[in-house]
């Protein structure tokens, strides 16, 4: 490795723009003659709407227009869809209720628009939407989705008898029963997972900026993926085809999922600008973020797992109830099924598993991918039934998890996956050893003496990233291929531009990029650009979520590396009248090997843009485009350990160490890849400790502020210990499996099993708060 | 926020004039009416800013009667060298405010006038004995803390300072809420020449108390472990979601405990 190069831990090109307060989000873009938005939403959970009166607003201060759904629909703007079709395993399709940008007749959730007020200010526009005056004929509220199930529950949709979306399974439920009915033991658990609130730092936002002359739209948005907007923007919502509306996502202050789905706000923001003939900025204030952005995880479930004398597991058994919300979000349907219960075989060899799934409607935030999305909620299933089968058979957790472990590649599980490499017994050795697991007996002794409770408990991960092969994800149900574009530019001094479809909003994309770039061609990182989020410079692309800019994109950007090279060594090896064959890049220049006949790379690439002497037949130019569809899904995998003390007295958890052990395949910067990791643990333990969204019974989101909901800080974290050691990926060119969402899917489970080892019970609702800690060593005491 | 008058008012005099203007209220540090008004949970048509008047400021320590200006920030409170001497108790109370940003805004004027029920203030200025003294009067905080975000205050009544007598001992233990970080319970623990008063901040459903239980067992033994099994009554505690009654009740016979070694320490 090169000091710019793969492996080098590179300080981020990015950083100087952030902590300097020179980034430029959507907020910070301005438009001559734009105007504010704001929307009128619903206080209600579940109501009709009877009457919508907008003269009052429209009649304020500074307010240019005010529009309803009624108006939307009339000039046709769709209704915002699901892009994975799932079927019930009766064959049905999913059943998807209709979600319009403005509701019309209905309110579904607290938060559900209705109207937007465009105002010369954004204060303007606030205080119109407050006059605004809605007559609402309130309804039932459901907000629980097992509770959604039962008969006589209020109806969120027509469509959706008992609100149920679909009844779906996958793998085979006879030989699994078969396997629970003849196993030496069973480990039964009821698992929740718990709803969190997503909180981006950057709000979510829009700017709709319609130009008349043109007959042409620009929309600004807080996209992890601009061109998949602009793509169901244009081909569903009918805002405008696609060579007439640019979608740009410029700085993003970070996603974590819940800025992959098209809300309404973008697709009313366009429509506003053209209907009122100004350009349209809506900026989500907090409270907004809290109610609407789509929330994460909600899971029930019931699991059995079957054990042989031998503590070999022989099959394992699922039924999950998830929780959908009021509408179907974007991806909602593929996060509890095919990003869940294909992982539901872990790092373990399970012969015969069977998952079933039922998705719900509720009146709460629709639900869609959160970091790690869904392979959290099956990580978190399996690590907690692996430890609590440990403790019921009397052996340690660490041996019954190295008894199961797969130990030969490519291994089938029964649930679709097909893991390509790995070694779960090295992450396992290296946590171990880093965690002093053995020695753990004595600290716990120790810390008794002291008056505290100690446990320590262990989380063995695997996900799928790199998603994912397109006809393969066909074939499943989703809408779109899951490939990336690059485009390699070289400029005539030399200098590159990288154009790729991935989109960076915190994963550090204009450093890692580039350092493939200078890998390749030795020229300074200093000299390549990466260049992402905008759908006029940028011809297509899928964006950036379930860890795949590394595994997809940067593959993309590898093929289109190739093709570049491939013809500078045809331009040099004319130059320099050598064979093709014996060029070789090096440090910024390209050499005829053994020789000491050399150009620097700057004359090839000048070269090619004077075309004075090209081989013949050659075209001038030097810039080439790629599309990587993957072969297979990544399988980044490894092994978390937790240690945590209690106090008795208050409940407080104290996190005394935290060890992880990763497998990521390649590396290209090593110190961001421990960024990633630090975070997603931050994430993790804010699941298993801290975070939580509440609803009440009437619908009204609890923990709407931080206030209520638990962010996790500095001080809640301890020092994580963390180590990679790496099988390459063979799936791709490049070797990376993927990093971003591995810390949110590993760690939860091993918090928990850490608390429920020093308190000696078998479960612990997330986030175990000290309340609730308190609670259950109150209740272990009255046994 | 709606839009707002904004009135910097040079002396309590002329505050006491402004305040009589609109639906007007006083601003002191803003740490819990700005973030009210930026929600548009309050709509105040004026505000009358107190932090600039100079007679409100500062900290002052006379023999064993400590008064402390109503603008005084909890930065200032937190870290003046006469009252670290006096009660370290309240000093180390203030640096448990909030964060940076609150203590260098917040005022014990503004803590004290607008009485959370999760405030720190109260609780320590009830177990002191303190007088709240205004431009119109002096009330003594056992009859100053009314409810739930309710004083003694009249409309348009301000807040000059308080005043105590250094007690012989204190201090102050404070379990925080995990996500605002009040207090879920703060108990200040005060042995002074009329004997041992324990006063709770966050946890009473009408705001801040005394609590009999506590007080009975550490005027026989000023010592922590005179309240092992000192059972307080749940009854009159607040449920919430990040703690319930029985929980509150637990922690305020712990915190008080700590207190109280604290104290002794």
């Amino acid at each position: 490795m090169g000091i710019e190069g793969i492996g080098a831990r590179v300080v981020r090109k990015e950083d100087k723009r952030f902590i300097t307060g020179a980034g430029r989000y959507v907020d910070d873009m301005v438009v001559p003659g734009m105007k504010h938005a704001a929307f009128v939403r619903s206080p209600h959970a579940h109501a009709q709407i009877k009457k919508i009166d907008v003269k009052k607003a429209q009649a304020m201060p500074g307010v240019i227009g005010v529009l309803t759904g009624k108006e939307l629909k009339a000039d046709g703007i769709g209704n915002l869809i699901c892009g994975w079709m799932i079927h019930s395993k009766d064959g049905s399709p999913m059943k998807m209720g209709g979600w319009s940008p403005l509701a019309v007749d209905k309110v579904r959730y607290v938060g559900d628009a209705i109207a937007i007020v465009v105002a010369e200010t954004k204060g303007q526009a606030r205080d119109a939407a407050e006059a605004v005056e809605i007559t609402y004929k309130e309804l039932k509220a459901v907000v629980d989705a097992t509770k959604a199930l039962q008969k006589g529950a209020p109806q969120v949709h027509a469509e959706a008898d008992d609100n149920l979306i679909f009844d779906w399974e996958i793998g085979d439920a006879k030989t699994t029963d078969a396997a629970i009915k003849a196993a030496a033991h069973v480990t039964r658990m009821k698992i929740v997972n718990n709803r969190l609130v997503p909180n981006a730092m950057e709000p979510r936002a829009a700017l709709g900026h319609y130009d008349k002359a043109e007959d042409h739209f620009t929309c600004w948005t807080t996209s992890q993926n601009p061109h998949v907007a602009r793509l169901v923007m244009s081909a569903f919502y009918n805002v405008a085809p696609e060579n007439k509306l640019r979608v740009i996502a410029p700085d993003v202050g970070g996603g974590f999922g819940s800025k992959i789905y098209i809300y309404p706000e973008e697709i009313v923001c366009l429509w506003a600008s053209k209907k009122t003939g100004v350009p349209v900025k809506w900026v989500a204030d907090r409270t907004e973020s809290f109610l609407t952005d789509a929330h994460g995880r909600d899971h029930v479930s019931t699991v059995e797992m079957a054990f042989d004398k031998n503590n070999k597991i022989t099959g394992f058994k699922v039924d999950t109830i998830a929780n959908l919300g009021a509408y179907m979000s974007l991806f909602s349907s593929c996060v509890p099924t095919y990003l869940y219960a294909t992982l539901l075989s872990g790092q373990y060899n399970i012969p015969t598993i069977h998952a079933n799934v039922r998705t719900v409607y509720t009146n709460t935030a629709p639900v869609d991918a959160y970091r790690g999305a869904g392979r959290p909620e099956a990580t978190y299933l399996l690590e907690r039934t692996m430890e609590t089968a440990a403790r019921e058979l009397g052996v340690s957790p660490a041996e019954l998890r190295r008894t199961n472990f797969i130990t030969s590649f490519p291994h089938q599980t029964p649930v679709i996956m097909n893991y390509d490499a790995g070694d779960y017994g090295a992450s396992l050795d290296a946590a171990t050893k880093a965690s002093d697991y053995a020695g753990f007996a004595k600290r716990k002794a120790a810390a008794a003496k002291q008056g505290k409770l100690r446990g320590i408990g262990m989380s063995c991960y695997i996900e799928a990233c790199g998603i994912a092969p397109s006809a393969a994800v066909g074939s499943l149900g989703a809408g779109v291929g899951l490939w990336e574009s690059a485009e390699v530019r070289v400029n005539a001094v030399g200098t590159i531009e990288v154009l790729t479809g991935s989109h960076s909003h915190g994963q550090g994309h204009e450093t890692t990029f580039a350092q493939l770039v200078t890998q390749r061609f030795g020229v300074p990182l200093d000299s390549v650009s990466i260049v992402h989020g905008d759908t006029d410079k940028v011809q297509m692309g899928m964006g950036t979520y379930g860890s795949r800019s590394g595994a997809v994109g940067m593959s993309a950007i590898a093929k289109a590396l190739d093709k570049v090279e491939a013809k500078a060594k045809k331009i040099a090896a004319h130059l320099l009248e050598a064979d093709e064959g014996d060029i070789v890049i090096e440090n910024g220049e390209v050499k005829v090997a053994g020789t000491d006949k050399s150009l620097p790379w700057f004359q090839v690439a000048l070269a090619a843009y004077t075309a004075h002497n090209l081989p013949a037949g050659m075209e001038p130019g030097l810039k080439e485009t790629a599309f990587y569809d993957p072969a297979n899904f990544t399988f980044p995998a490894g092994c978390y350990i937790c240690e945590v003390e209690i106090d008795p007295e208050t409940g407080t958890t104290d996190i005394v160490q935290f060890v992880a052990a990763d497998d990521f395949g390649n590396i290209i910067n090593p110190m961001i890849v421990e960024g990633q990791v630090h975070g997603g643990i931050a994430q993790g333990i804010g699941q298993a400790l801290l975070e939580g969204a509440h609803y009440d019974a009437s619908g009204q989101l609890l923990t709407a502020s931080y206030m209520d909901y638990t962010m996790p800080r500095a001080d809640d974290l301890p020092s994580f210990k963390v180590s990679t050691s790496n099988t390459p990926c063979p799936s791709n060119p490049l070797g990376i499996k993927g990093c971003g969402e591995a810390g949110a899917i590993g760690s939860p489970p091993a918090v928990i099993n850490a608390i429920t080892d020093a308190l000696g019970i078998t479960d612990i609702a997330m986030p175990a708060s000290p309340s609730t800690v308190w609670a259950a060593i109150r209740a272990t005491k009255k046994h | 926020m709606y839009s707002v008058n904004y009135h910097r008012a040079a002396s309590v005099a002329d505050a006491a004039k402004l305040v009589k203007s609109g639906d007007a209220k006083l601003l002191s540090g803003g740490m819990t009416l700005i973030p009210a008004m930026k929600t548009r949970l309050a709509a105040p048509s004026d505000l009358v800013d107190l932090s600039r008047i100079k007679e409100l400021q500062g900290v002052k320590v006379s023999g064993k009667t400590v008064t402390i200006g109503a603008a005084t920030t909890h930065y200032d409170v937190a870290n003046d060298e006469k009252l670290k001497k006096a009660c370290p108790a309240l000093a180390h109370l203030a640096s448990l405010i909030g964060d940076p940003a609150v203590r260098h805004k917040g005022t014990i004027g503004g803590s004290v006038a607008n009485n959370d029920p999760a405030a720190d203030y109260p609780a320590a200025l009830l177990a002191l004995g303190a007088t709240i003294i205004t431009n119109k009067r002096e009330i003594a905080a056992a009859k100053f803390f009314t409810g739930l975000f309710e004083t003694a205050l009249k409309d348009g009544e301000i807040i000059i300072a308080v005043s105590f007598t250094a007690p012989a001992k204190a201090a102050y233990e404070k379990f925080r809420n995990p996500a605002s970080r009040y207090a879920i319970v703060g108990v200040f623990v005060a042995k002074g020449k009329d004997g041992v008063s324990v006063a709770v901040t966050g946890a009473g459903d009408d705001g801040v108390f005394r609590s009999k239980e506590i007080e009975a067992a550490l005027a026989k033994n000023f010592a922590a472990s005179a309240l092992d099994g000192v059972k307080v009554p749940a009854k009159t505690l607040m449920t919430d979601l990040h703690a319930s009654a029985e929980y509150r009740a637990n922690l305020i016979a712990v915190m008080a405990k700590r207190a109280v070694a604290a104290a002794n320490a």
